[in-house]
């Protein structure tokens, strides 16, 4: 059948699972049967049906197992990125609350398909590099920033998978020696990848005033603050 | 624990004390911990910090993990009673000696 071009709605509303609001003969008159009835000449229009396609003849199975097993039904669930919260739209600032950065307020950008946040300093104000945050983690402030400058569609969770590690299955001498590697230095395109998110972003921050600032400056709580009161 | 950091240190957690475990009269049951967070008085304060990390951190003599620090996890279950108090579940039932000990209550998981 060619694919419908309006979906099909019910015109009988549920009242409950099972009953309808109609009964049959109201809902002949809503569908308009008697409309089609009558452009058709008191009959109901007959299609003849379509010819079938001649069917490819099946080779009988040369093998047929011996009992019958149970296959698993298969599961075609697809995770979903989780709910963004309200407060969360690109370009709010994010106070981070664990990890590395805690404390820092940061720029959010988006949310990657795992349900991570992408998120930067930028690196020039607070030293955050562009990085990926869980949203349970992060306060998100009403403050925001401008983002429109930036261009954040080539970052996605494979960008910050770990760089696969040489294999060193030499022999034990070598082992030993080669357990000191050096620390991995960042590779150049992700600082210029930094840079130019960054570039974009500063501009629209340093267009607001304080908010430079603001953003190098950390969150702490201090006495007296009650986090249930503050509205952030 | 904190990699010898330099510069600013930043509460992001409220203090707490743990008062002791749940209990009635003369029975107690040390599986759940009361906590009294500070600046929280009313159980309806209560519902903002439900759900959230707690950290009992404590010192020890020995190092393990390259410090001398150690820490048992656990959550804000529940309020207890109607003035703040807090009941929480550790990963493992905090020792009798944490009574009257400070406990940190983080700000995550967030819901803001």
């Amino acid at each position: 059948m060619a694919p419908r071009k309006t979906p099909v709605v019910s015109r009988n509303p549920q009242l409950i699972r099972g009953v309808g609001k109609y009964s049959r003969s109201k809902m002949y008159h809503k569908r308009g049967l008697w409309a089609i009835k009558a452009k058709n000449g008191g009959v109901f229009p007959k299609h003849d049906p379509k010819p079938k396609a001649a069917a490819t003849p099946v080779k009988p199975s040369k093998f047929y197992p011996a009992d019958d097993i149970k296959m698993p039904l298969p599961n075609k669930r697809k995770a979903k990125p989780t709910k963004l919260r309200a407060s969360i739209t690109p370009g709010t600032v994010l106070i981070l609350l664990a990890g590395r950065f805690m404390g820092k307020r940061v720029v959010f950008l988006k949310q990657l398909t795992s349900g991570l946040l992408l998120v930067t300093g930028p690196f020039k104000v607070n030293g955050v590099p562009l990085r990926r945050v869980n949203q349970a983690y992060v306060i998100g402030t009403s403050t925001k920033v401008d983002i429109s400058g930036t261009n954040v569609d080539k970052f996605d969770d494979k960008y910050f998978a770990k760089a696969a590690e040489k294999k060193n299955k030499k022999g034990e001498g070598e082992f030993f020696e080669a357990d000191k590697e050096e620390k991995s230095e960042l590779p150049q395109d992700k600082k210029d990848d930094q840079k130019a998110v960054d570039a974009a972003l500063l501009k629209s921050i340093e267009a607001v005033p304080d908010l430079k600032s603001y953003l190098a400056a950390r969150f702490s709580l201090k006495a007296g603050m009650k986090p249930h009161e503050l509205v952030f | 624990m904190v990699k010898g950091r330099q510069g600013e240190r930043v509460r992001l957690y409220v203090r707490g004390t743990v008062l002791g475990y749940k209990r009635s009269k003369s029975n107690q049951y040390p599986s759940t911990s009361l906590i009294q967070i500070e600046g929280v008085n009313t159980k309806e304060e209560v519902t903002w910090y439900q759900g959230k990390r707690l950290a009992y951190v404590y010192k020890a003599k020995v190092k393990t993990n390259g410090s001398h620090y150690r820490c048992i996890w656990g959550k804000v279950s529940r309020p207890h009673g109607n003035s703040g108090v807090v009941r929480a579940k550790f990963k493992s039932n905090l020792p009798p000696k944490s009574m009257g000990d400070k406990v940190r209550v983080f700000m995550y998981p967030s819901n803001i």
